[in-house]
């Protein structure tokens, strides 16, 4: 990577313009009244195609992306993203659609929607499936509104809180919060699971239900889960089931068995569609048969979801078909356990015991402090793994741990690359005990070094009209 | 069954993982899963396909779906979109990077992020602008909840009758489960109705106010004196937005508004059947800490270059948690980049000549329609750009106009009939549309 | 080592009050600072705002995390450090020093419950 340092204001030359419309051949319409009119400059860049073209290419070599190299991100399930996805989500016979046309003028774009739906069903052991939400948040946000809507429509109104792990990701009690939802915290046990003792206090006829994820984030499976749909079914909650981590279910064991009510799932993780930088995502959310009726009264968005990122998810299914499921589960298990044992004598395991598709280390055993030299943290591991050419796995996630660092092959990597990484965190293992420093100084080979964030944060530049 | 071409593991490599692991056979890696819960026998899933049939699949799918000229908008808008776009945007280190956390190999997508909200700020006027948001509606409902959080005290949100369907629907089941009351501002003569605005404001409750700035009849509102009777209620003014058309109708900042929000779709995205679009929101500085999304700013490094990070993430889900502005955490990343590359080739001029385009083209139909003598111009003194509204004096337009090969005369709640026109289409498809109503 | 101030009442949240007639200045310890590590915001409250003992008022921000500020009495708000809004490192700079709210306390019996320096010392094990 090179480090190239323009924004596209830069390249702005008066007068340059880099678009190619028709001739106007129609006759003037009225201007609009001047009090209607814009009145500033509009200083967008003015830039020809080929300064455009160059700027973007330039600024892409800046970045890494799954087709670049191993992105071990606990919870984020960055799998490959298969280009066949991508030539059907271009077919102009779907992109040329518009939202409002009827369904009878769009048969096969509703075809992909019903397919979808059973699908998906027969995947998660959900009845029927809304794919408005844009989103993972967002369809846990839509999750909550239909159990909220469940309690409603059955004219009981004391349902006003929502129990969630304290391991749970920060989307759980920010989505439970934007639902009208109070959050109230369950703890985990030692070994990292729902502590079911300190669950039982807790339910009531106040609780709408549970928002949990199994395998937790943790990555261990929820071996109480039982015994805890039973208990929260007995007060008259729902269980709501957080797909970030259905990964290493696929094939093997289906949410909807082990008594969830409703679930979402995430397109831009299990089901390889690209994470584009941050979005744009897919969250179905799946109910239960005697939840289907409170889906129409949640509109979460402005028309059917996100149409495009749908077709690409199908597409994959298709290509697993009943026959290659199971070995998405599998294969992403085997290797996460994999890892986890290789390294485990340079890294402090919290948690023994076979695990699901990602698992957290807590830290080096050996992180090198001596005198005044503080010891290697995640932070400093994560970043020194960039200059070996892998992205970091996630940092300080799950909050259980201090020194968390969660990894998730997923089961599009070769033995190969897991090896070639397991190699690489040995060796920084080792650089730490020795020296610290040359962690605590990474990156050193990367375009740029490790920003001051605390600057950005205290005097934020936040557009390109604020350093002019 | 066809083969998988993504799972690099052979027989091989299996046997060596498990030994190293200590187990015999990969069921033995779910021993924590009660029994019970294995699944047993296949799943109810087709047969998985080879990829030239899922080419062949799809391609019978897509050609099931009509293919007509678009004359509608509504929300969607059917705008050309240059090839540069989605070349620039398919670039696998865009496309298959995961959000920019670890900054040090993330300056592509952080720089253009930086980019994209320099040039929504431009457009709008405001602040400050997140890196994107869902798409127009949630960010409108975004903007409800930001109204209630910066309010203090005030528990009603005003939208008016005036915005579209699908934005007043989002808000409102937002509004419901956020506990927030919505008040609808009625329209008159076609447009938001100052008066019946003071009349709600005078009630004393009311956090903010969202109105459009070119309304679901495609007409351009004039919000004079919107801001000063909202800010002297200390609620705050939001400004619901086509940010094409912002390059040449008033901009929400000359309007005095505090928050803008809308949907970067026409902005060179394509209307794929609703999604993925974009939703943007900027702010005035002064509310910048109670904004929901991701914020890129910039910095310098260790050796003092000029840097880009996520910056004010203490706002955000991963760090408040409950207390966080909102629970967005992806968004929609890649049509940011497709709307800064458009907005990038389009530049100033550009931007003015698809708008000149469109409303040319629009008020051409417009005036072509009337002649026929089968229309009554519902607002025939407002002003409006490529989209506009008319009643249609018989009945089956839209149906006709189908057969003929065109999407338009979209039927409106109201019971008018709706029609758009973009730089997308030509005179020659117009006379023929214009024509086929004729035939009726 | 973390300085303690005498003459102040402490929190077990770490806010510190100093007692000027029946306005209780509060502020944040050298302890809570050394904590957070570079800060980056203050949201404080604005006069007038209501606050009550053993409830949040407002927040500490770092690159981060996020930490609240518990309110060691009740009573309103008659002052805020506005210096903190361009300057929030100067709580790390001079946590005593950098005061965040001033408060007319309505019961100022409640000081009874916050610790003196030797207990809080104590408390953070120092």
């Amino acid at each position: 990577m090179k480090y190239y340092d323009k924004l596209v204001f830069e390249l702005s030359q008066e007068g340059r313009t880099g678009f190619s419309l028709p001739v106007n051949k129609y006759p003037a319409a009225p201007e609009l009244p001047a009090a209607l009119r814009r009145e500033s400059a509009l200083n967008l860049p003015q830039v020809s195609e080929p300064d455009v073209v160059r700027h973007y290419t330039n600024l892409s070599q800046m970045n890494f992306g799954v087709d670049t190299g191993f992105y071990p991100l606990g919870s984020c399930t960055m799998k490959y993203n298969p280009k066949i996805n991508e030539e059907i989500a271009a077919m102009p016979g779907f992109g040329g659609l518009h939202p409002l046309m009827e369904d009878s003028l769009v048969p096969g774009a509703r075809k992909v929607y019903e397919e979808m739906n059973k699908a998906l069903a027969a995947i998660t052991g959900m009845h029927a499936f809304t794919f408005d939400p844009c989103a993972g948040a967002h369809g846990e946000l839509t999750g909550l509104m239909i159990m909220r809507q469940y309690h409603l429509n059955r004219g009981d109104l004391a349902r006003t809180k929502v129990i969630v792990p304290d391991s749970a990701h920060g989307t759980n009690p920010a989505s439970a919060a934007v639902a009208g939802l109070e959050v109230v915290e369950v703890k985990s046990l030692e070994n990292g699971r729902i502590d079911v003792e300190a669950l039982k206090p807790l339910l009531g006829p106040d609780i709408a239900g549970i928002m949990m994820t199994n395998p937790n984030t943790l990555g261990l499976f929820e071996t109480q889960i039982e015994e805890i749909a039973a208990l929260v079914h007995g007060v008259g909650g729902l269980l709501y089931y957080d797909g970030a981590n259905m990964n290493p279910l696929m094939g093997v064991v289906r949410p909807g068995d082990m008594g969830f009510d409703i679930m979402h799932l995430n397109l831009h993780k299990t089901f390889s569609t690209p994470h584009g930088g941050g979005g744009p995502g897919s969250g179905p959310v799946g109910v239960a048969k005697h939840l289907e009726g409170c889906i129409p009264a949640i509109k979460v968005s402005g028309f059917h979801g996100n149409f495009g990122v749908i077709l690409r998810a199908y597409a994959y299914i298709l290509s697993l078909g009943k026959d290659h499921l199971q070995k998405v589960g599998q294969f992403s298990v085997l290797g996460a356990n994999y890892i986890k044992e290789c390294l485990k004598d340079k890294y402090k395991l919290p948690i023994e015991g076979v695990c699901k598709h990602e698992f957290v280390f807590d830290g080096l055993i050996n992180d090198g402090a001596h005198d005044d030299v503080p010891g290697a943290t995640t932070l400093d591991v994560a970043k020194r793994l960039l200059d070996y050419g892998f992205h970091a796995p996630t940092i300080y996630f799950p909050l259980l741990f201090h020194q968390a660092l969660m990894i998730e092959p997923t089961e599009t990597e070769s033995k190969e690359t897991l090896d070639a990484f397991i190699e690489v965190m040995r060796k920084i293992a080792d650089e730490a005990a020795q020296d610290p420093m040359i962690l605590h100084d990474a990156p050193h080979n990367t375009p740029i070094s490790r920003p001051d964030e605390t600057t950005a944060a205290r005097n934020p530049i936040l557009k390109f009209q604020d350093t002019l | 069954m066809a083969q998988l071409s993504y799972l690099p593991q052979t027989e091989a490599d299996v046997q060596a993982m498990l030994a190293r692991i200590g187990v015999n056979k990969l069921e033995d890696l779910y021993s924590d899963v009660p029994a019970q819960f294995l699944h047993k026998g296949a799943y109810a899933l087709p047969d998985a396909l080879s990829e030239q049939e899922i080419r062949d699949y799809f391609a019978s799918l897509e050609a099931m779906n009509a293919r007509l000229k678009v004359f509608v908008g509504q929300g969607a808008y059917d705008h050309y979109t240059p090839s540069v776009i989605p070349y620039l945007c398919s670039r696998s280190e865009f496309l298959t990077a995961y959000t920019p956390y670890q900054c040090e190999i993330s300056q592509g997508t952080l720089r253009y992020i930086f980019e994209y909200q320099s040039m929504m700020c431009e457009l709008t006027g405001l602040d400050v602008s997140n890196a994107s948001m869902y798409d127009g509606p949630t960010a409108a409902a975004e903007a409800m909840k930001m109204a209630i959080a910066c309010a203090r005290k005030k528990t009603r949100v005003l939208l008016s009758a005036t915005l579209l369907p699908n934005v007043i629907a989002v808000v409102k089941t937002y509004a419901k489960f956020h506990g927030v009351e919505i008040g609808m501002i009625e329209a008159d003569g076609g447009q938001t109705s100052l008066s019946a605005l003071q009349a709600e404001l005078a009630k004393d409750d009311v956090a903010g106010v969202i109105v459009p700035s070119v309304n679901r009849y495609g007409i351009v509102e004039d919000h004079s004196g919107f801001a000063d009777a909202i800010h002297a209620e200390k609620g705050i003014l939001v400004e619901y937005c086509d940010p094409s058309a912002l390059a040449v109708v008033k901009t929400p900042a000359e309007w005095g508004a505090d928050v803008a929000v809308g949907d970067g779709q026409p902005l060179g995205l394509p209307l794929c059947y609703g999604g993925p679009y974009v939703g943007f929101m900027t702010v005035k500085k002064e509310h910048m800490r109670k904004m929901p999304g991701r914020i890129v700013g910039q910095t310098t490094d260790k050796e003092g270059r000029r840097v880009f990070v996520l910056t004010l993430q203490a706002r955000e889900q991963h760090i408040k948690r409950e207390k966080a502005t909102s629970n967005i955490c992806s968004n929609e990343s890649l049509m940011a980049l497709w709307v800064t590359v458009y907005l990038s080739l389009m530049g100033p001029e550009g931007m003015k000549q698809v708008n000149k385009l469109s409303a040319d083209g629009a008020h051409y139909l417009k005036a072509e329609l009337l002649k026929t003598g089968q229309f009554e111009d519902v607002f025939p003194d407002k002003p409006f750009l490529k989209e506009f509204v008319l009643k249609y004096k018989g009945t089956g337009l839209k149906e006709r106009l189908e057969k003929a090969g065109f999407f338009a005369a979209l039927d409106t709640e109201e019971g008018y009939v709706s029609f758009c026109v973009t730089e997308k289409r030509t005179k020659e498809e117009i006379d023929r549309l214009v024509a086929a109503v004729k035939e009726g | 080592m973390s300085k303690i101030m005498e003459g102040l009442k402490y929190s077990e949240s770490h806010e510190w009050v100093k007692v000027e007639g029946d306005v209780a200045v509060v502020g944040v310890s050298d302890f809570a600072q050394k904590e957070m590590g570079d800060i980056t915001y203050v949201d404080m409250p604005e006069v007038d705002d209501e606050v009550t003992a053993g409830e949040e008022f407002g927040a500490l921000e770092s690159v981060k995390a996020s930490s609240e500020l518990i309110a060691p009495v009740s009573g309103t708000v008659v002052e805020v450090n506005s210096e903190l809004e361009d300057t929030p490192e100067k709580v790390n700079e001079d946590a005593y020093g950098a005061w965040i709210i001033k408060v007319k306390m309505s019961d100022p019996a409640e000081l009874d419950a916050l610790m003196d320096a030797a207990a809080y010392k104590a408390a953070i094990g120092e």
